[in-house]
């Protein structure tokens, strides 16, 4: 601001001045600026922008810390094509992602809706349902790889009580990916609760005054109200959602190793395993190229999907009329 | 706030206040109910895994085979806790997760603060480019820079015996610094803190600067005071994303010593596989000090997520 009003009378007294006269304070802001931010862009240069460029360059040899590294073009990505191993780390994490994400977005937006009330016990709650995200993977992986013991695990007890077998989980092919999906929920919706009650709190109390009296009942006043001014949050949800579900890797490693039977294996395990497993550091650096590129095509379509374009104004739906508004009172 | 919670504020509503007060408090009442109903159950689903793993962690063995559900150990014991000490060592692995949060958190912290306050309340010529490069940085999965990442620390020139060309030694492997120095001025430290600093009003920093004040200490002595708030989210959060790091820590840290509680934690669940007694022992060892910060710091943790989600 400063800089704008004290160059602009000197612009037009000055004859065509030499590049600009700045202010001193404009070019004291300015210098400072950079200086500022120099040590987070240097790091950025060196930590994110050559690591880019080297990994399209790594991705073209077949480059493994020892031995000659040779040029090989598009070779590894021809090779990930035919890699059934591929395949089934991509469908692995496909249905981690597929179950991952409604669930989560389901259970965070529930719960906020569920706490987003004036009573004194929310915080306490709110409390509760955050202490998940706060432990770390390992950690919350490492409960429930005793929770889920088939004998003695706490859930399959908990199941035996309603007279339910439950299933060997980890040690099943079948139901190792649903119970990490499970114990992924449980230990990360927190965050997500949290962001939808930040976007709960923004909805105008007099959209419900005015849906009320136009007689909408709860689930109209939910869908026509509250969703509609949730778009940007859940957009927001939905795409860390998505960008975390195809990056899965802690809980994997930890409960399964990738097991029963492969089932397990996700993405970014398996080109962990590859580059610092077997050192096929080229072919590794492809595959983190492809799972980059899967991840902002499904981006893509998320967004499409719950367009933020709107920005989260309410969109005019008529609710129905004859709804009776005694129904709506309850 | 929400549709039931809105609706007794006596002053937009346009019927009289006394029309029938009664069934209108009773049902309330009867919603307060159910409401607390459904709330505890999620919360006892919620909460008893982790009541169960610190109850495990003081049962004996014998106790934990035997089936028996009891949050309370008839037996409780401490041995669990002593082996975990004994037979790996925890403690070594617990100072260098704490170095390294410790470490990210003043990092990201100083860094994230003076990058996020040139962006929000400095003005000049490439601002907004910077900012939409961190930005768009955001969405760059992990996993495509990991083995660059990891070769450019390996190859660091003049570190961990490396000649001036980076060849020769292990570089920054197996030091503190690879996993401090990478994220130490986070994009989402930069931007989580430009937002912080956007809500802070301009005019103090003109006024600081008509006086002849220079902009680092008018960063210093006004702007960092007022950010207290903000800076301390950020540098919980950093703590905490420190201390949990696993996969990061997992390849650059791969000496015994310098091995972190994560790392230690989930080698732990391939030994003892099934004595579940010192592994829920470990596991709340190595919960205890981001639960403490948690527990302390919580209010404002969680208005911090909030906040940058709402942005």
């Amino acid at each position: 601001m400063t800089g704008a009003v004290a160059t602009a009378p000197a612009a037009r007294t000055g004859r065509a001045p030499a590049p600009r006269p700045v202010s001193p304070t404009a070019r004291q802001m300015r210098r400072a600026g950079w200086w500022f931010l120099a040590v987070p862009l240097a790091l950025f240069v060196v930590f994110m922008l050559l690591p880019m460029g080297m990994a399209a360059v790594i991705s073209l040899t077949d480059y493994a810390i020892i031995g000659d590294t040779a040029w090989v073009g598009w070779q590894n990505y021809a090779r990930i094509w035919d890699d059934a191993f591929f395949w089934t780390a991509l469908r692995n994490t496909a249905r981690y992602t597929l179950m991952y994400v409604p669930l989560g977005l389901v259970v965070a937006l529930g719960t906020a809706l569920l706490l987003n009330r004036s009573y004194r016990a929310v915080r306490l709650f709110r409390t509760l349902f955050y202490i998940p995200v706060v432990s770390s993977t390992v950690a919350t992986a490492t409960i429930w790889y005793w929770l889920l013991n088939p004998q003695k695990g706490l859930l399959n007890v908990a199941l035996g009580w309603f007279g339910i077998d439950g299933p060997r989980w980890l040690y099943d092919s079948q139901w190792a990916m649903t119970a990490i999906v499970l114990m992924s929920v449980w230990a990360g919706f927190g965050t997500n609760m949290i962001i939808f009650l930040g976007g709960l709190q923004g909805v105008p109390g007099d959209l419900y005054e005015a849906a009320r009296l136009d007689g909408a009942n709860v689930w109209q006043q939910f869908r026509y109200v509250t969703l509609p001014s949730l778009t940007r949050t859940t957009f927001l949800v939905s795409t860390l959602l998505i960008i975390g579900a195809f990056q899965v890797f802690d809980q994997a490693y930890v409960l399964t190793k990738g097991g029963p039977g492969n089932s397990t294996v996700t993405m970014v395990y398996y080109i962990y395993n590859k580059g610092f497993g077997s050192l096929e550091m080229g072919y590794a650096s492809a595959l983190s190229f492809v799972l980059f590129l899967i991840i902002l095509v499904f981006s893509l379509i998320n967004a499409r999907l719950n367009r933020p374009g709107d920005g989260g104004r309410v969109r005019r739906r008529r609710v129905p009329a004859a709804v009776p508004s005694a129904v709506a009172a309850r | 706030m929400t549709a039931v919670a809105a609706r007794p504020a006596p002053a937009a509503a346009p019927t009289p206040p006394t029309s029938r007060p009664r069934p209108r408090s009773r049902r309330r009442r009867l919603g307060a109910a159910v409401w607390y109903v459904a709330v505890s159950v999620l919360a006892v689903v919620m909460v008893a895994p982790l009541v169960w793993t610190l109850a495990t962690a003081f049962k004996p063995a014998t106790e934990i085979l035997s089936g028996a559900l009891s949050l309370i150990p008839d037996d409780p014991t401490l041995d669990n806790f002593a082996r975990v000490f004994q037979d790996v060592p925890f403690g070594r692995y617990f100072v260098n997760s704490l170095v390294l949060g410790v470490g990210g958190a003043v990092t990201n912290v100083f860094f994230g603060g003076l990058g996020g306050y040139a962006l929000a309340k400095l003005r000049f010529r490439g601002r907004a480019g910077v900012f939409a490069l961190f930005l768009s940085s955001l969405m760059i999965p992990g996993i495509v820079t990991m083995i660059p990442t990891f070769l450019i620390l390996r190859h660091f020139p003049l570190a961990g015996g490396n000649d001036l060309l980076g060849q020769g030694g292990l570089g920054l492997l197996n030091t503190y610094a690879a996993v401090i120095v990478p994220g130490a001025a986070g994009a989402f430290a930069v931007f989580f803190m430009k937002q912080f600093f956007e809500t802070l009003p301009d005019e103090l920093g003109e006024a600081a600067r008509i006086d002849g004040a220079s902009e680092f200490r008018i960063f210093v002595q006004v702007y960092f005071p007022l950010a207290r708030a903000g800076l301390a989210v950020l540098g919980i959060l950093s703590f905490q994303a420190g201390w949990n790091n696993f996969l990061w820590p997992l390849i650059v840290l791969n000496d015994p010593s310098m091995m972190t509680v994560q790392v230690g934690l989930s080698s732990f669940v391939n030994d003892y596989e099934t004595a579940f007694g010192p592994l829920m022992a470990g596991t709340v060892v190595a919960s205890l000090p981001v639960l403490l910060v948690f527990l302390v710091a919580q209010r404002w943790i969680i208005e911090g997520v909030a906040h940058v989600g709402s942005k």
